[in-house]
């Protein structure tokens, strides 16, 4: 065993203890990509599936981080622990980021039963950052009962929550929009659960309203399907959070014995090594050994005596290209 | 070869920014975030008027590379030995590179670097060398696994 093998296996015997340190460095080597052999994923691949993974998602400054925030309180009272993975953008520019989710959530520093982690999205452009499925991974080995994903304010197409997160929460807030955004396709059509945030504000029934309507249009669901609900919430004061608790569990339930938990779990487990295949085939061919023969193909396609698809499946599938094609000076 | 890679090649550098103690003053560590953000860095900014005990739960948490502090109200004192002891205790002290942003007397600013705080940057540090310091910071420290 290296030792990063040694350093790593040793962070996740005290992350399952709930130690917090050693949590919160697993999480960093999995982000930094300090994975070692693969023994330790493995093992905490085995270690999870217990946990609850709740994803919020909506737009920018519709209320999440306060809501998450009075959420996690009303867990912590159920008895339920609670570890919280914040997303917020990274700047395009320099690739840096200012994360402030925490400035909502720092009632709980304190408490030994809440676990509030930043990320900043990297640059993925689906609403979460590609190392937030392995905190996930990580929080729910270490015996989380409820892990909640906050994504970056999302506008209408950032759906990646649905490849992690087993129930969706969809926050809106009165006033962004009429009925007809209510049924674009995208955001609004992965939600398991509706909550308009800022209730108090006086449109908040109309939001309530359109959103009713939108899934009307959809017809009633099957039987023993889900009626996707519209819940109102205050984060200011709680109110609506107990409900919204509740209709979390509810959810849960309706997964776990309608066999769409189980259908939820192989499509995520698809996309997620559809994508760490991906990544595999991309650090192939950045790897410097493979550098000659990509500099040629690219050369030939660029010249146009290849084309782009059969250079690829060269590339990925060693699919034969004639010398000619790759040798002939342009 | 993963072994040898140090902090800023595994990852944008990663740096708690707090306001601690009775200190409504957030114009300046809000500068110092902006400057470390356009440096690329990732900057966890906790809010007004933190404890020494949120601040260090909070460092271990994020699992921070540079713990950055700041506080005009004149309890830099006070204050950093707290969160030094409390990341003792915790055993996580050498984890961290502790900084202090501020208006501080001289010999305080000695007595704080003697107790192991890594830097301290005035009122009149430039925003652009605050990136740069902290950059440097994290090369020396090097690979953190």
């Amino acid at each position: 065993m290296s030792t990063t093998d040694e350093r790593l296996a040793d962070l996740l015997d005290r992350a399952v203890e709930r130690d917090m340190a050693a949590t919160s460095q697993l999480i960093s080597a999995l982000e930094g990509r300090r994975v070692g052999s693969g023994a330790v994923l493995e093992a905490l691949h085995r270690a999870g599936g217990n946990a609850h993974v709740v994803g919020v998602t909506g737009a920018p400054g519709s209320g999440k981080s306060t809501l998450v925030s009075v959420l996690a309180r009303e867990l912590r009272d159920r008895g339920l622990t609670v570890a919280i993975v914040a997303v917020d953008p990274s700047s395009a520019i320099s690739g840096g980021a200012i994360l402030g989710d925490r400035i909502r959530m720092q009632d709980h520093a304190l408490d030994p039963g809440i676990f509030v982690r930043s990320m900043s999205s990297r640059g993925s452009l689906g609403g979460v950052s590609a190392a937030t499925v392995d905190a996930v991974g990580v929080l729910d080995a270490a015996g989380w009962d409820v892990v909640v994903v906050e994504t970056v304010g999302v506008g209408q197409a950032e759906v990646e929550i649905m490849r992690i997160a087993q129930t969706v929460v969809v926050v809106s807030v009165p006033g962004l929009g009429d009925d007809v955004q209510a049924i674009k396709a995208g955001l609004m059509e992965i939600a398991d659960l509706h909550v308009v945030n800022k209730a108090d504000r006086p449109d908040a029934g109309k939001t309530v309203a359109e959103l009713l309507s939108m899934l009307t249009l959809a017809g009633p669901p099957g039987p023993g399907g889900w009626p996707v609900p519209v819940l109102s919430t205050s984060a200011a004061d709680s109110s609506g959070v107990p409900k919204l608790a509740d209709t979390l569990a509810e959810h849960r339930a309706w997964m776990a014995g309608s066999g769409e938990g189980e259908r939820r779990e192989r499509a995520m487990a698809a996309a997620r090594i559809h994508s760490i295949a991906k990544d595999l085939v991309l650090a192939r061919l950045a790897d410097p050994s493979a550098t000659p023969l990509v500099e040629r193909v690219v050369a030939a396609v660029a010249a146009r005596r290849l084309d782009p698809h059969a250079a690829a499946r060269a590339l990925v599938d060693n699919e034969p290209i004639t010398d000619l094609q790759l040798e002939k000076s342009a | 070869m993963r072994e040898q890679l140090t902090a800023v090649e595994a990852g944008p550098i990663r740096v708690l920014m707090a306001k601690a103690g009775l200190d409504g003053h957030d114009r300046g560590v809000k500068v110092v975030a902006r400057a470390l953000r356009d440096a690329g860095m990732e900057v966890v900014y906790t809010g007004l008027h933190r404890t020494p005990q949120e601040i260090v739960a909070t460092a271990i948490q994020e699992d921070v590379d540079v713990v950055g502090i700041s506080l005009l109200s004149g309890a830099h004192m006070t204050l950093f030995p707290q969160v030094i002891d409390l990341l003792k205790e915790a055993g996580v002290f050498e984890r961290f590179i502790l900084i202090g942003g501020g208006v501080m007397p001289d010999e305080d600013v000695d007595a704080l670097l003697a107790m192991g705080v890594a830097a301290i940057l005035g009122q009149d540090t430039p925003p652009d060398d605050a990136a740069v310091l902290v950059r440097g910071l994290v090369a020396k420290r090097g690979a953190r696994v």
